[in-house]
């Protein structure tokens, strides 16, 4: 669930018709010339009842995808299967509910400078947050934490579960996580000049900078058997690793980048030419194309087709590995390569195959990536089972 | 009698090398006697300082949690005699820096909402990931997690599970510092405390204890410090829950430590010394 709309056809339908969810920001009380990839309807969602502690943005994003594409029928199918101490719960978040302390910090006791009444740190602002929203709503009682990791955190919690599957920690994970707008990452992106005026266009030759969404997603994973069905999807390989180079610069030469990549094919013993569609992590900031570029090029060639689908969803940050994870399988399932929302005249300098506009084509494998501050990077490989 | 609880089997790790940093704690070759009561526990605020492996530029910039982290993370690499280049690293702590978040939420609060860059990359909760990554030149996977005050927990079954499964040489780096007010009020830490661990698939001639893993269901109560102040920290830094373990490992006789993964689960770490 993305700024495309609720459910996995929304976001479908909306890269097949090349329509972006970018819109001018009048998100709560930003007053930054950007544009941003929100999700419609939030402020007007419910929390339940009995979890009403837990009311922040982010954990309505995540109850909100929770609640869409049967996904809490199919936990609750696995829980009846395995129990439920033997599903994990690794979920992802960058800023969690901070937005609650955000709006907090405004209303401060003047005379004692003390947080509203109102104020629930632990069930909004801390990081754990998510994953005790929703281990409580989903009745997991496998182990469970939250990675953050910026903006790789999605992607990295499935070879969290994977190792977890196979170190027979856990049978199943619910993985995924939710990131939503918050003043933090919208102020912190402007101070570090990586905000685009207009909607990003990832590998354009105008692109100058992101544009920031939010997103909530999670996937049930469950170990690999003989009678896994032709057309069930297997995560074939996790590749992370470290730039080692900047906080906030990727390396030049996307090595770390290109580190990742060759982890996960390395894990799913395969080789650069049996993936098919990768999609980029591409945020549309000058350099960090050109890094990834660079790795993909020095990796696959120049015949493999790529794209971002940032110019859709925005950088949704912490959220961007799920996201992009689901959208790679939607084009696995569907034979199709989302092209691009914005991006017209490609940067002559990038030489990697990127898909202008959408392209059909039966695939085997897909890789998705995501990159993020502090040089973390992580790669997925997706496949089908048989 | 109980019924059998484990859940899945056992995972079997081996210690090399220990960091610690907390009151009183200045180092593991001294909070080990600490910690197996051979010396009394004196709770003087402990001194941090920006890691020497830093570029002189990211010394300056780097904020408490970094400072923290990458001490005790040096240090245990360091007992371990490792290239640090060759490990991949688990860092869990309950939260991004405290005094980052307090100054950016305070500014955001404010007419002018204009934050420092160097602020915001040092706001992300892998920040101590990202600077350890650029001070060690280390490219290994390295994960940067959180699970309240359970943190030191998730973090152990990480790096523990890597080993096992990945057949790696993992440091576990645990660490949490106070919130200035008025997050003070609403999630009180005690004092900073961190805790590395080396942790590696096989025996090496450096190993100093055999851990075997367990998880169970159930609501055994979690192993205490002996001495009160030493409890204190224990429940009042999300590092801290790591304390009983150290104290096994300080104490250098088998020993069983209950810690607790939530409030229905548990790790049980049997800690068998190695014969020196």
């Amino acid at each position: 669930m993305n700024s495309l709309g609720i459910g996995r056809d929304a976001t479908l339908e909306a890269l097949r018709a090349g329509r972006s969810g970018l819109r001018p920001c009048t998100f709560e009380t930003v007053d930054l010339d950007t544009f941003v990839g929100e999700v419609p309807g939030v402020d007007d969602a419910v929390i339940p009842e009995r979890l009403a502690n837990f009311d922040c943005r982010n954990n309505r994003l995540a109850h909100m995808a929770l609640l869409s594409d049967g996904f809490t029928a199919a936990v609750e199918c696995a829980v009846q299967k395995y129990g439920a101490h033997r599903i994990g719960l690794f979920l992802g978040t960058s800023t969690s509910g901070i937005l609650s302390s955000e709006q907090a910090y405004r209303h401060r006791d003047p005379q004692t400078g003390a947080l509203p009444a109102s104020y629930d740190f632990a069930a909004t602002h801390s990081t754990s947050s998510l994953a005790d929203f929703v281990g409580r709503y989903l009745g997991l009682e496998g182990p469970a934490f939250v990675v953050s990791s910026a903006c790789s955190t999605t992607a990295k919690v499935f070879g969290n579960a994977a190792r977890m599957i196979q170190a027979g920690v856990c049978d199943a994970a619910v993985v995924g996580g939710a990131d939503s707008l918050c003043l933090t990452t919208l102020y912190g992106f402007h101070s570090l000049e990586l905000v685009s005026k207009r909607p990003c266009a990832p590998f354009d030759i105008d692109r100058d900078g992101v544009s920031l969404g939010e997103a909530a997603g999670f996937a049930l994973l469950e170990r690999a058997g003989p009678d896994d069905r032709r057309d069930d999807i297997r995560l074939l390989g996790v590749g992370e690793s470290n730039d080692a180079y900047h906080m906030s610069t990727p390396h030049p030469e996307g090595l770390g980048a290109r580190l990742a990549m060759e982890g996960a094919l390395r894990a799913a013993g395969l080789r650069a030419n049996d993936i098919g569609y990768v999609n980029l992590h591409g945020t549309a900031t000058p350099y960090g194309d050109a890094s990834e570029d660079r790795a993909i090029t020095e990796l696959f060639g120049a015949d493999t087709p790529c794209s971002s689908t940032k110019g859709y969803t925005g950088h949704t940050l912490g959220a961007a590995g799920i996201v992009e994870a689901v959208i790679s399988i939607l084009s696995l399932q569907s034979g199709f390569m989302p092209g691009s929302a914005q991006t017209r005249t490609l940067d002559p300098a990038l030489r990697s195959r990127y898909l202008l506009v959408n392209e059909s084509a039966a695939m085997d494998r897909v890789m998705t990536n995501s990159f993020g501050f502090g040089g973390t990077n992580c790669s997925l490989i997706f496949g089908w089972a048989a | 009698m109980q019924p059998d609880l484990r859940v899945g089997g056992l995972m079997r790790v081996f210690v090399e090398a220990v960091g610690l940093l907390g009151p009183g704690l200045c180092g593991w070759n001294a909070g080990r006697s600490v910690l197996a009561g051979r010396s009394p526990y004196v709770p003087s605020p402990a001194a941090l300082t920006a890691s020497a492996l830093l570029p002189p530029a990211e010394r300056r910039r780097c904020v408490p949690t970094v400072r923290l982290a990458m001490a005790v993370g040096a240090e245990a690499i360091a007992g371990a005699g490792r290239d640090p280049t060759g490990v991949a690293t688990v860092f869990t702590s309950s939260s991004g820096d405290p005094d980052t978040l307090h100054n950016i939420l305070e500014t955001l609060a404010s007419t002018d909402r204009e934050l420092s860059p160097t602020r915001f990359h040092n706001s992300v909760h892998n920040a101590p990931a990202g600077y350890w990554s650029i001070a060690t030149g280390c490219r290994e996977p390295s994960t940067s997690l959180c699970r309240d005050d359970e943190s030191f927990q998730a973090g152990l079954l990480e790096a523990v599970t890597q080993v096992v499964v990945d057949q790696r040489v993992v440091a576990l780096i645990a660490y949490d510092l106070p919130y200035p007010e008025p997050l003070a009020a609403v999630r009180r830490i005690v004092a900073p405390l961190g805790i590395a661990l080396v942790l590696t698939p096989e025996p090496t001639e450096r190993t100093i204890a055999e851990l075997n893993i367990a998880l169970s269901r159930g609501t055994a109560e979690p192993t205490r410090m002996a001495d009160p102040e030493l409890e204190v920290l224990r429940t009042g830094n999300p590092a801290g829950r790591g304390l009983p373990l150290l104290a096994a490992l300080a104490g250098e006789r088998a020993a069983s430590v209950e810690l607790e993964l939530s409030p229905r689960s548990r790790i049980t770490v049997e800690v068998t010394p190695s014969c020196r």
